[in-house]
């Protein structure tokens, strides 16, 4: 599952799609970093307007972003978040350390005046 | 894996076996799904049932076995409007099953794992048991009804 992202302006936009498992994030990590490698980038949104499932592993995979966008000193922002995926962050405590848009321009936003 | 049929008189039941594959675990949530709609559950209860399904799955896979290989075990069993899901491996056990239910514990810290699968389990089902033997595997049984809150209005 090829991960559908755009960069402009110092942002690295991730579109994730279909399903967010175990199965299925090692690959999406990858697929990230080498993004994140390839740019000097001051942030990274990830909308999840396309996400069909996800679980923990999902929960594992943005807390790993954040940790090496935070290690890199940049800002990080989600976006269109459905209703039971929104449960999930809420109860991992995610949403206390990331913040949540519900259109993908307004996190752009966000993250570059941060 | 002859227990619950056994042991109350059931409406239906499904019985999985599968290699320890990470390829197989959307297999898994979707097959139990799947069983389950004939009870039908909202999209909201559904959600639920497969997210902790995956959860169990992963666990055996990642944790039961560490990635080598082994058969998970699925036998769903449904009564009334109520799924009976037993998830097992023969991989190492748990060690200490509390210290594993408390939130954003992982015994594997370096393959990015939030820590949240038990927590979640538990917050989507209405019970949860974990039993395991160390060297002899893990048994999760999962209990979910369906329609509670319809009954209710």
């Amino acid at each position: 599952m090829p991960v559908n992202s755009r960069y402009e302006n110092g942002v690295l936009v991730i579109r994730l799609q279909g399903e967010l498992d175990h199965h299925a994030v090692e690959k999406i990590r990858d697929d990230i970093e080498a993004q994140l490698a390839k740019t000097d980038y001051q942030g990274l949104v990830m909308s999840f307007r396309n996400i069909e499932f996800m679980d923990s592993s999902g929960l594992g995979l943005i807390l790993g972003r954040f940790r090496s966008i935070s290690q890199h000193g940049g800002q990080m922002a989600l976006c269109e978040v459905g209703p039971s995926l929104k449960k999930l962050f809420e109860m991992s405590g995610l949403l206390k350390v990331l913040p949540l848009y519900e259109a993908e321009d307004l996190a752009v936003k966000a993250v570059k005046g941060a | 894996m002859e227990r619950i049929a056994s042991q109350v008189q059931v409406n239906n039941y499904l019985r999985l076996q599968f290699p320890s594959r990470s390829e197989n675990e959307s297999l898994a949530r979707v097959a139990v799904a799947s069983f389950v709609a004939q009870l039908d559950p909202t999209m909201e209860e559904l959600t639920e049932l497969k997210t902790a399904v995956s959860e169990a799955v992963t666990n055996a896979i990642i944790h039961g076995y560490e990635d080598r290989d082994g058969e998970v075990r699925i036998e769903c069993a449904l009564t009334d409007n109520t799924v009976t899901i037993v998830i097992e491996d023969e991989g190492v056990g748990i060690p200490d099953v509390e210290e594993a239910r408390q939130p954003m514990y992982t015994s594997r810290p370096e393959l990015e794992r939030s820590g949240m699968g038990m927590t979640i389990m538990e917050s989507f089902v209405d019970s949860l048991e974990v039993e395991s033997m160390i060297g002899r595997g893990t048994r999760v049984t999962m209990i979910k009804t369906f329609g509670a809150d319809r009954v209710q209005m």
